[in-house]
Formats: C-alpha cells, structure tokens, sequence
C-alpha cells in the first residue's frame, strides 16, 4: 500500500511500484479528468502538478513519488473551476473535443506559478503538449488572458 | 414516448462524482446497462417530446436532440442552433441529448444519418432539423392556442413565451408541452429566412465547454461501469497476418490478470481488473504471428507500384475535356513534374476504445464514435445478435477525423471480448502504439503532372495522372462506380456542388490508375482533397514561374469562368497583401479549391532561416461555405484543420517495413506543436444558396500555400511530403 497526497485528500492505493501515477490516479483513484494519449512523456495530456511543478504522469513511477508530496489533479485544480486559466479558457472558448485540455490548462497553470508574466516567446516554449484538434491559437490567447488575471464569468 | 428512456436512472455523471449541472452543462447521460427485464423503448418519459427533435421539461429547460456526433469540430452547438432557431426557445434554457442508433433504428430512423463526416454534420441535415423546430414550435403554439380557444394564427412564440397579444394572455413552452405533445404534426413547416436568423449564423459560445475546463467530460476512456475490466489488445503487426500461437500460461499469474485470449484470427488480448495490469501482462505475453505474404511489403515496393501506374495504359477517367496529347504536342513549352504523398494517422489524442456488455439477450457498446449507427451494425454482426438486441452509446470524441466512422474494427474486438465473458463490462483500451499501427491511414498517391504551355505562357492542355490507393475499394467498396473511386477526384471534378476544378483549362485529363497496397487506408480529415490540392497548387505555381507570370495573375486567367473560387483566391490574396511587397526575409505563396461544398482559398507568409529551418508566420485563409452557422466555430475550425494539415504536409509519414508500419507513437510520428503555430486569419465570406462543409475544406490550402511560399523563400520545391524530408538550406 502506497500512501498519496491528491487533491488535499490522503489516499491509500493498491498498486505496483512501477505503475505510473497517471493509471493510479485513473483508476486506483478513480479521478479520470487526467488522459492517456502516449505513455511516454510525449503529449502532455497527463499533466498533473507535484509540490506545484507540472509533470507528465504517464512517465513516473508510483514509486517515485515520495512521502508527502502534494499532487493536483485537473478536478483540484481550483473550487468550481475557477482558476484563472480555467476562466480565461471558458471565455475564449479554447476546447475543441477537449481530450488534450485538462493537460494544457494543469501545463499552463503551472507555467503562470512560475512566472506570472510570460512573453510569447516563453509560452511557445514551455507549453509542448499536443492538441490535434488546433485549439495552440487560443491555447496562447488564453494564457495571456489568465495573466492578465481573466475576467470574472462567463460570456 | 421518451427517448431518453432510463433518463430517470442515475447518470454516469453523478456516478463518477463529476461537475455539478449548470444550465450550460450538457445534459448527456451515459446510461448504466439496461436490466434484463426492462424495456428499454416506450418506458414512462421524465418530460414528454414535443417531437423526435424537441424535448421541453417542466422547468422550461429545452432538450435539443443530435443526431450527429460532437467531437470537436462544434457541430452539437450549430445543430442545437438551428433547432433552437425555428423553435423560438430561450438559448439559455437548451441542453443537448444523443438518441441512441437503436432508437433510431426502433423509430424507423426519424433522427435520419447519424454519420459525421465529409463536414456533413450541418449541411446535409440542416434542412429537416431546422423544420423538427419550426414543427414543434407550430404544436406548441396550437397547444396553447387550444387551451385559450383562439386561432394560432393570432398567438406568437419568443424565447419560449407563447402570447396571444389581443386578451394579453401569455404561457410557456414547459407549461404546455404536454398538450403540444398531443397535437397533430403540422403538414406545412414554412422555415425562417437565414437573414432574419437571431441565434443561428450568430457566434456563440460552445454548449459543452465547461465539462471541459474541469475534468467532468467524460470520453469513452473513462466509461467507468459496475465490475467492470479492463482489456489490452495486440494485433497482428502486419495487416493480413494471424495469430499462430501465444503462451497464456505465461502471464496467467500476473497481478490482476483474468483472462488471456484470442481475438479473431489476428490478435490476442488480456483482461485484467486495470488497464494498466491488463497492458503490463500483454507486454509480456510471448506470441508467434503467421505474418503472411504482406511482410514482405515496404515503402520502397510501393513506390515502385505507384510510379508503374503513373506510366499505365489503363486508368479510370475524372475529367477530360478537349484533347491533352494534342495540345501537348503542339506545346511551345511542356512542364512536368512528379508529387507525391505518404501515409498518415490520424492520431486522434484519445485512443480507440470503447466498451462492452454482452449477454445471450442483447449486447451494448459505450464508444467514442462518428457513426453510432456503423457502430450499432458492428457490434451487431460481432454480438452475432440481431441489431434490435442491441444498442451503442455515443460518448463525446477525444478527435475523430475521419477515424471513428466508416470501419468499426475497434467495436468489433471488444464484443468479441466481451461475448468471451458474458454478463462482464469490458473496457478495451488501445495503446497508442496500437492506435498507431492499426490506422485507417491517409491513402498514398503519387502524381505526374504534364503541361502545355503555348508562346505567349497561357495554358492550353493538363494531364494530371493520379497513381494510388483507393479509400472506397478497400472499406467501402458498395460506393465505387464502375471500378472507379469517385472520391479520387476531390476538387478535380468537372462541375457540381460538392468539389468542383476551379480553372478552365481547353485540353484536360484527370486520370486515376488505381494501386492498392495492403495498408488499410481510410477517410481522414480533407480525404483525397488534401494531396489533389497539393498537386495541381504547387503545379500551377510551377507553371507561373515557368511561364514568367504572377502565380495569382496566372491564375486568375483560366478563372474567369468561376467566380466563387475567384472571389475566395483574391479574397485571401488582397488581405495578405499579395500586390505589396512583403517584410524583408519574408516570401508568400497562395492557392485555391474546393471541396465538401465549399470555395477555399489560403495564402502564407514564411521565412527561411540559413539553417534551413522554416518559420510560417501567418496563414490566411477564406472560405465560402454559402451559409454560415456560427462563424466563432468556422474560425476554430479553420484554425484547427491548419494544424493538421500542416502536421501531416510539414512532419507526418507513416513508412512501411516487413509489412508494418514503422512508426509507433509521436516520437516517431511528430506533430505541430505550439512553437511552430502561425497566426491564422480566417475571413468568412457566405455568398449563401448553397451549405458548404466547414470542418475540413481549408485543411487542404495550408499546405499549398506554405509550400509555395517555401519556393519563393529558397527556390526549392518540395514535391515529396512530408517537407522535413527536404534540406531547406540555400544550395
Ligand atoms: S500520456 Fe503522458 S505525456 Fe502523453
Ligand atoms: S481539443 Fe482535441 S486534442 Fe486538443
């Protein structure tokens, strides 16, 4: 039994050490909102945050997390989504069929921690996930939006 | 009867602990298995339908029915649209729900077509949603005019407020729909006029985006039903190969394994109580394959093929006119050139999946798909029950592109799981390395193209000989004509509504010599518009230069004869600034066509580093769709279908080694990503009578266009795709 810090709640999971954390959330927590879409570190739709720093889930191990550390899925990302990116993201209608955009937003959520104002330049950077429907314009938009602190509401 | 007949049953939703319901949320329930006894048509409706389209609850909430699949693109939104158009309700009150292709089926198909592609969601069915609303805000006004005893004639309907002005009377849609229910249908639905449209055509926001923003949308990954497990699949590597043997022993002691078995004839799975544990033991399970001839398939074998059929005496025919060996003949000038496209996935982020109940009564399917009707028939040919004893939940796309329509092949095998273990939920999960090796891949052609150009460099005669693979023959061969493949010839036709050549050339043949390796191709987002935009674009830039003109003073030459194709090429080349000279370092390039129904045209700015690295500055593009839904949705489209057309023309390629494909994830299939994002400019220009697609047209000029720009930045013409093939340095 591994004990895991996720979303504020201490959860006791049964799995093997070498499971990725991205299927223990699945589905030994049961917290979908976190998706497949490589296993390799590739897309970045398994983004989650551990101790506040974005890292793709399907590449790291159960074992790896240590005793204590604080993992944040996308459904604790914020009460009643309201985080920042999230409002900026309902605003400018970013989705398209969605699968990519719990990553994007915990990756742009992570970004804005570290640096509350990012050029464009840093932006293109720092956010490699992989949307195939082409939201990437909106994507950007967004983000500056949210560091500009979003708007409050919806449409 | 309610079509949502185990509406009154916990939704998945609240199963899962998801989101709390806003009036934005849609309102999808992913239905738990039926019991046994219920019936599962006809049981006691929540809220009675006003009709098939159109539910309205007591609390005035209004339940829009779709038919087609939402996955992405934005087409539960527009259709919602239309309906709510003719209906008159309050936007803010409409909620969304899928009718199953079994109630389809049961109703005798009242929904009509549940496919979703070839951007047909709106255009093909626009007509008859739009007068399911007109009809049922008729029945609703009759209710209430009933009720008041006045004629219907003198009651009027608004946001879901009937009045009758001259008593000042006034009711609502939810307190009569009980009586509207009742109502005869009308015989005459006259529709609104699009210019008086106040919420179709109008850029509102997307129903389903909130689900989302917070990981409570759930895809057909997440399904999560009672006792349910987990499968991981292996297929054979090589299409055509079987299954020789495998080692269930092996793994059968590996944590959480319950079942090993075989799939067919070629492939082999593992269930297990996680996916995880089911993949971890698939891994390591030893099989043997019987690989068949197919192995001895490459890439270069079939580039050999295709190049023989660029020189072949027998060749179907798509447009001819005049006589192009004639004209080529007395050419002052002949130009020729070869193109050619590879295979590409459509790497949908979210894998194929889906899951299965199956019992000797009746089998279900949860999945992710653009077709629930295909779906419902191939869960019904491998549940060997008939399809009345079956039924497929729709679940929202994770993508689809053209993957999760026309072949089931992913239904198929978790029935056959399922069908293993009776009474058991399985959840079949493809890995991307599965995903990636099993596609329904872009076809791959090659072209030659052979000018005449006469003294004065004015185009006289084009033979454009295609050399490829077949999308219908090998997955639907009941829609070829003759042995020809009409879809061959996207853009190229000679007239008609749906993808008609935008030039007048005097001698012209568009010939196909069709090629068929063993690869399964498939409809994937823009089909054969894609490369056949690609050909005749880059040709026709070729012919420019060779003729010492402008590329769009070519152009515009042999099209005076087609003004809507015109209208979107100047479109395009007016606001990129085509006349004015661009930045310095920077080069342009624009092209034109048509297809699903609408005029596109794109023009690019790109510049090329001396390192030969390419940067796309900006992409405009202009579409003609006749119509336009909601113009916020195009623009995403438009955007969007850059992205993949780019992905597949600047990195995408799926090569074949001993009969496989190479490429098994993005590492080695790369895509766009944010840093390579050009700015897109889409400009809307509905010259309306017609309905045009949206979702893929404009995927077919970005290439074109950058690639057209990328000569004029280095002189090199990149006529084999992908581009990052091709060392861009100056030589
Ligand atoms: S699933 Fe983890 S990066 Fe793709
Ligand atoms: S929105 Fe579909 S993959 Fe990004």
């Amino acid at each position: 039994m591994a004990r895991l810090t996720v979303n504020g709640v201490v959860r006791e999971v049964d799995a093997e050490p070498d499971t990725p954390l991205l299927w223990v959330i699945r589905e030994q927590i049961g917290l979908t909102g976190t998706k497949y879409g490589c296993g390799i570190a590739q897309c970045g739709a398994c983004t989650v945050h551990v101790d506040g720093a974005a890292v793709r889930a399907c590449s790291l191990p159960l074992s790896a997390i240590e005793p204590g550390q604080k993992i944040v899925t996308i459904e604790g990302l914020a009460p009643g989504a309201d985080h920042p990116v999230q409002r900026a993201w309902a605003q400018l209608d970013v989705p398209q069929c969605g699968f990519c955009q719990p990553g994007m937003i915990m990756a742009s959520a992570a970004l804005l921690a570290q640096t509350p104002n990012p050029s464009e330049q840093q932006i293109r950077a720092e956010i490699t996930n992989i949307c195939r429907c082409g939201t990437y314009n909106r994507v950007l938009a967004g983000i500056k939006l949210a560091a500009e602190g979003g708007r409050p509401g919806r449409g | 009867m309610g079509v949502t007949a185990r509406s009154s049953r916990p939704s998945r939703r609240s199963l899962l602990g998801g989101a709390a319901a806003g009036i934005f949320t849609l309102g999808f329930h992913i239905p738990l298995p039926a019991p046994a006894d219920a019936a599962t048509l006809g049981a006691a409706p929540v809220a009675p339908e006003v009709n098939a389209w159109v539910v309205v609850r007591p609390d005035e909430t209004v339940v829009i029915r779709i038919a087609r699949s939402e996955m992405g693109q934005g087409t539960l939104t527009g259709l919602a649209q239309l309906v709510a158009e003719e209906l008159g309700c309050d936007w803010a009150r409409v909620t969304t729900e899928y009718p199953t292709p079994g109630q389809n089926l049961a109703r005798k198909r009242v929904w009509g077509d549940y496919s979703t592609g070839g951007s047909r969601g709106i255009r093909e069915s626009n007509e008859y949603v739009r007068k399911g609303g007109a009809a049922a805000r008729m029945m609703l006004v009759a209710a209430a005019a009933k009720g008041w005893g006045v004629p219907a004639e003198a009651c009027r309907a608004e946001k879901g407020v009937i009045t009758h002005a001259a008593s000042g009377r006034s009711t609502t849609y939810g307190a009569v729909a009980g009586a509207a229910a009742k109502m005869e249908p009308p015989k005459d639905v006259v529709l609104k006029d699009p210019k008086d449209w106040t919420i179709a055509g109008q850029p509102l926001k997307r129903l389903d985006t909130l689900a989302k923003l917070d990981g409570s949308q759930v895809y057909g990954l997440d399904i999560q039903l009672p006792n349910l497990l987990n499968a991981a699949i292996r297929d054979c590597p090589v299409v055509g190969g079987t299954v020789k043997s495998f080692d269930a022993k092996a793994v059968a002691g590996m944590p959480g394994v319950r079942r090993v078995l075989q799939v067919g004839d070629s492939a082999v799975a593992v269930v297990a109580d996680t996916f995880w544990r089911a993949k971890t033991a698939l891994d390591a399970l030893p099989i043997t394959w019987d690989e068949g001839p197919n192995a001895a398939v490459s890439s270069q074998t079939i580039a050999a093929t295709l190049r023989e059929g660029l020189d072949a005496e027998q060749a179907f025919i798509g447009n001819k006119a005049g006589d192009v060996a004639g004209a080529l003949k007395g050419a002052a000038k002949v130009v020729e050139a070869v193109y050619g496209v590879p295979f590409q996935n459509h790497a949908t982020l979210e894998p194929m999946n889906a899951t299965a109940l199956w019992t000797p009564e009746r089998c279900e399917v949860w999945t992710p798909t653009q077709n629930g009707e295909a779906a419902l028939a191939a869960t019904a040919e491998a549940a060997g029950l008939p399809a009345t004893q079956c039924d497929v939940y729709k679940i929202h796309l994770g993508g689809g592109f053209g993957r999760r329509g026309a072949t089931h092949d992913w239904v198929h095998q978790v029935v056959l799981i399922a069908k293993e273990m009776p009474g058991t939920p399985i959840k079949l999960i493809w890995t991307r390395e599965e995903d990636m090796t099993h596609g329904r891949y872009h076809p791959v052609t090659q072209c030659r193209l052979r000018a005449a150009l006469d003294e004065k460099g004015a185009l006289t005669g084009l033979h454009m000989r295609i050399s490829g693979q077949s999308i219908l023959a090998a997955i639907a061969p009941q829609r070829m004509v003759d042995g020809r493949d009409p879809v061959t010839f996207q853009g190229l036709n000679p007239g008609g509504p749906e993808a008609a050549i935008g030039y007048t050339i005097p001698n012209l043949l568009v010939d196909h010599a069709m090629r068929n390796p063993h690869i399964i191709p498939g409809f994937w987002r823009g089909v054969n518009l894609n490369p056949n935009a690609i050909y005749l674009e880059c040709f026709m830039d070729e012919l420019a230069h060779a003729a010492g003109q402008d590329p769009l003073d070519f152009r515009l030459k042999l099209m005076g004869n087609h003004p809507k194709h015109r209208a979107v090429l100047e479109a395009v080349a007016e606001r990129i600034g085509w006349r004015t000279a661009p930045p310095a370092g920077v080069f342009r390039g624009l092209c034109q066509t048509m297809g699903f129904g609408s005029y596109v045209a794109g023009a690019a700015e790109v510049s090329v580093s001396d390192a030969g690295d390419l940067t796309i500055h900006r992409i405009v593009a202009a579409t003609d769709p006749g119509h336009a839904v909601n113009p916020q949705q195009i623009d995403a489209q438009v955007a969007g279908s850059f992205v993949y057309g780019l992905s597949a023309a600047l990195y995408g390629e799926c090569t074949v080694k001993d009969g496989r494909i190479e490429q098994t994830n993005f590492d080695t299939y790369p895509v766009m990503r944010l840093d390579a994002m050009p700015a897109v400019e889409a400009i809307l220009m509905p010259s309306g009578g017609f309905w045009g697609g949206v979702g893929e047209p404009t995927i077919a000029v970005a290439a074109p266009a950058v690639l057209n720009a990328v000569f004029a930045a280095t002189g090199k013409r990149v006529r084999q795709l992908p581009l990052r093939n091709t060392d861009l340095r100056r030589a």
